[in-house]
């Protein structure tokens, strides 16, 4: 008898490890297929902005090496400046990808870079998923964990950052946060100092990743603070968090774009505070046990007051000396989101930054938002340790993803983790066929989870079969049945949503854009890799290009061409004179050109074709920036119409159509027609015929038009060396000669000419 | 004030003589040592300068974390907390404060400069 439940227990470990593996397995399998909508439709592509500079710097540590990777001065970036590569990136995804490539090189799969770039971001997604899997399995349960990880691999808050081609640090730094959080959380659980250790080195990875570690080093002190004003210290928190603390520190000064900034910037702060308080609260709890409770109020209320009172003065002393920093506007614009526009517009010039509407909560994470609060409320019902972390992780990231539509990345992670505890302790509830057994729910959610999005009908039959078997004294069986049911359509839903979501709005390249005609055949436009490969083979190797920075990474990556300006936003008035020239009269533009040795000026324009990110569309913030520097030359409400619009149209305004933007979209747009009954000049993207049809340049030329006039280069031209001067104003030294001698023939010493 | 504090420590100290084995007594006198080590780079740091910056931290990092190492690796090798950490044998724990000092110092090295 002991024999036998024995090998039918180990039996059923075997299943369940099996099955959990097999789930898993699919779940990194479903999650890498789904992001490869892009590679089918279009090609095997760097997508969008940043990728191109990722790339461009994988591509260079590659061919040269690390150590000419970290000391690489890239002068084609930010002319005349130049950047200095090594010292401002996060060097993680390279180094990432390039060991990746040198594994595949050494087993001889030869494979070009690119390649090994484009699918980074979907293999990761599997390692997400199994890190997801390991922090719920940590935090509830195995068949929580299993829901978690299949949520997160096709969840498209995160599909968003990681479909194939988007070659960006988010990609892998979602694995490594996940991971960071499941190696702390299990740290604090065996009070262990080796797990300690291995969270620092995981967080070490996310430093070299991602600047989002900022994140983790709040949020594990902020876990360890509320653990201690919660009652909840324990030995074992002290273990894990001092270790975790000393080591991340050390650990994270050893990337280059972050250096000293662990001890000297406020950010870093509130977690060095809780290391000094957590060692005094150890003090505390030693001493408590060895002296009388009147001894050790005298002896540690009275210190703690002074101590705290100290700290709090030695740390303004450090921001008012200079050797702390104190918190950066990045800061003050997640706790006041005017603060950007008024303050940094740069910030909030990027579309991300923006504030999140309700919609695109539903539309990142659809059910699994509406059941996240289950969880979490599941979460504080029966409150441990470690659930307080994902307690304070969801609700600080839902404030967080509430702020910036960017920060929608983190609130993920969470809410697939609650999402999943939330359906796995539902299905717990609903589909236990014998109560008797506690093993068997948990495997049967197992079976549930692996069968969702394959075979709704198996999964109702056997909601069926075990609501039937199972009596529970609260809630009758057909209701039970109904729950399952409803829950089931629920989690298919969701695969349906997820997968129409990432197919239709985020597995576009952004490099090549794609329309459909009338009778349905798909129109590929390749404006900008036409344009840029214009630039690379038919301008001079060392020609300056200016764009706004928005094309800075692609000019460099594609083009292969110094630009002035690009999406690492680290000069603000470099920006802002562009943004100057951008929008100021042809002359005064000429001017601020020829000191920056201009050669092409490249703009992006969508009127042709009704595409909406042009720079027409962006005008506005160059605008706004522009002015934050240089106030007198740039008013915003010159642009604006009499009655205060922003329009191109008929009634813009004098210095709108004036302004080199405006010449450079619109030049020669009057000659072309969209449409037979309309009008010529009729902007597609802003729906109206544009306000002066007849532009003449004086001081660039058209150099290149695409072929849906999606990107227009314009040449700076030279000017004669000298303005021309009329013959008589020249005085000419020499003999005065009588004119009548003036006679052809004869030969005078030459005539020089001196300027008055 | 002062009157009051006197009693307390010396009892502290007489209660530590009595009831701390010999075992931790030998990790204590590490974590001295460190403290003082610590102090006298704080110190040096004060009268001298933190010049090279990267140096002074390394320096000061390893003596902070190697005391907390100690510290964490006297709590798990406690007897009285025995129960706190079940999943923590002795030699399990002496291993892992191994194997923390082998990154810390490791990583110090590389970052001395």
């Amino acid at each position: 008898m002991t024999s036998t439940t024995a090998s039918s227990r180990s039996s059923r470990v075997g299943a369940t490890t099996l099955l959990t593996i097999v789930v898993l397995a699919l779940a990194w399998f479903v999650g890498f297929a789904s992001r490869l909508f892009a590679i089918v439709r279009f090609e095997s592509i760097i997508h969008e902005f940043d990728p191109w500079f990722n790339y461009r710097a994988t591509h260079h540590m590659v061919q040269h090496g690390f150590y000419k990777f970290l000391n690489w001065f890239d002068e084609r970036a930010w002319y005349p400046l130049g950047r200095i590569v090594g010292g401002t990136v996060y060097p993680g995804l390279m180094v990432t990808s390039g060991l990746i490539h040198w594994i595949l090189d050494s087993l001889n799969f030869h494979v070009h870079i690119r390649e090994v770039c484009v699918f980074l971001a979907p293999t990761f997604s599997g390692l997400t998923a199994i890190a997801t899997y390991l922090l719920t399995k940590e935090l509830w349960s195995p068949g929580a964990g299993l829901f978690a990880a299949c949520f997160i691999a096709i969840t498209p808050g995160y599909t968003s950052r990681s479909v194939a081609g988007s070659y960006d640090n988010e990609g892998i730094a979602i694995f490594a946060l996940q991971f960071t959080y499941y190696l702390w959380v299990k740290s604090l659980k065996t009070g262990s100092i080796m797990w300690a250790s291995l969270c620092a080195l995981s967080y070490f990875y996310m430093v070299s990743a991602w600047g989002g570690y900022v994140f983790i080093i709040n949020l594990i002190p902020l876990h360890a603070l509320a653990l201690i004003i919660m009652g909840r210290y324990s030995s074992r928190l002290f273990v894990s968090y001092t270790s975790f603390y000393c080591l991340a520190t050390i650990l994270s000064m050893q990337v280059p774009f972050v250096g000293f900034q662990p001890v000297r910037t406020s950010e870093h702060m509130p977690a060095f505070g809780v290391f000094g308080l957590l060692q005094i609260v150890a003090l505390m709890h030693y001493a408590r046990n060895r002296i009388t409770r009147q001894q050790f109020m005298t002896l540690f209320v009275g210190g703690l007051t002074i101590l705290g009172g100290l700290a709090v003065v030695v740390y303004f002393a450090l921001v008012w000396g200079g050797y702390v920093a104190p918190f950066s506007g990045r800061f003050y614009s997640l706790w006041d989101t005017g603060y950007a526009k008024i303050h940094i517009p740069i910030i909030a010039s990027v579309s991300e930054h923006q504030p999140t509407t309700w919609v695109s909560f539903f539309f990142d994470l659809h059910i699994t938002a509406a059941v996240f609060p289950v969880g979490l409320w599941y979460c504080i019902k029966k409150v441990n340790d470690e659930r307080v972390f994902i307690i304070l992780y969801a609700v600080s990231a839902v404030y967080f993803a509430g702020v910036m539509v960017r920060l929608m990345l983190t609130l993920t992670p969470a809410v697939c983790v609650l999402a999943g505890i939330g359906f796995s302790y539902t299905f717990e509830k609903y589909l236990k066929d014998d109560e008797t057994r506690d093993r068997a729910s948990s495997t049967g959610s197992n079976k549930d989870e692996k069968l969702y999005d394959k075979a709704a009908k198996n999964v109702k039959s056997r909601s069926l079969q075990s609501s039937a078997d199972g009596e529970d004294t609260t809630v009758s069986s057909n209701v039970r049945t109904i729950i399952a049911i409803i829950l089931v359509i629920f989690l298919l839903m969701f695969v349906v949503h997820a997968t129409y979501v990432t197919s239709n709005a985020y597995s576009h390249p952004s490099v090549v854009l794609q329309s459909s005609t009338s009778n349905g055949d798909r129109i590929i436009m390749d404006d900008f890799r036409e344009a840029y490969h214009w630039l690379r083979e038919n301008t001079a190797d060392d020609a300056r290009i200016m764009s706004w920075w928005d094309y800075g990474y692609q000019i460099a990556g594609m083009a292969n061409r110094t630009t002035l300006v690009d999406n690492n936003t680290w000069n603000n008035s470099h920006i802002a004179l562009v943004g100057k020239a951008m929008s100021s009269n042809e002359s005064a533009a000429y001017e601020i050109m020829t000191e920056l040795d201009v050669d092409y000026i490249l703009v992006i324009f969508g009127g042709v074709i009704g595409y909406s990110g042009d720079d027409i569309n962006k005008f506005l913030w160059m605008v706004r920036i522009a002015q934050g520097e240089h106030p007198k030359d740039i008013r915003e409400e010159n642009y604006f119409t009499a009655s205060g619009e922003y329009s191109t149209g008929a009634g813009a305004s004098e210095t709108m159509l004036n302004c080199l933007m405006y010449k450079m979209s619109y030049y020669r747009f009057g000659e072309t027609r969209v449409g037979y009954n309309q009008a010529g000049g009729f902007d597609r993207t802003r729906g109206y015929v544009i306000g002066k049809k007849d532009i003449t340049l004086e001081y660039i030329e058209e150099a290149y038009t695409t072929e849906n006039w999606l990107v227009r280069i314009y040449k700076r031209k030279e000017l004669p060396n000298k303005p021309t001067v009329k013959e008589t104003t020249i005085p000419i030294k020499g003999k005065k000669v009588s004119q009548g001698k003036n006679k052809k023939g004869v030969i005078r010493p030459a005539a020089t000419a001196t300027k008055a | 004030m002062a009157a009051q504090v006197v009693p307390v420590l010396s009892k502290l100290f007489d209660d530590y003589q009595k009831t701390t084995s010999s075992k931790l007594k030998i990790i204590d006198a590490y974590m001295t040592y460190i403290l003082f080590t610590g102090i006298f780079q704080f110190a040096y740091c004060l009268l001298v300068g933190t010049f090279p910056f990267n140096s002074f931290l390394s320096g000061f990092i390893s003596t902070v974390t190697s005391f907390v190492l100690a510290s964490c690796l006297r709590m798990q090798v406690n007897q009285e907390n025995r129960t706190e950490f079940t999943s923590v044998s002795t030699e399990r724990a002496f291993a892992d404060f191994i194997f923390a000092n082998l990154i810390l110092h490791l990583v110090v090295v590389n970052f001395l400069g």
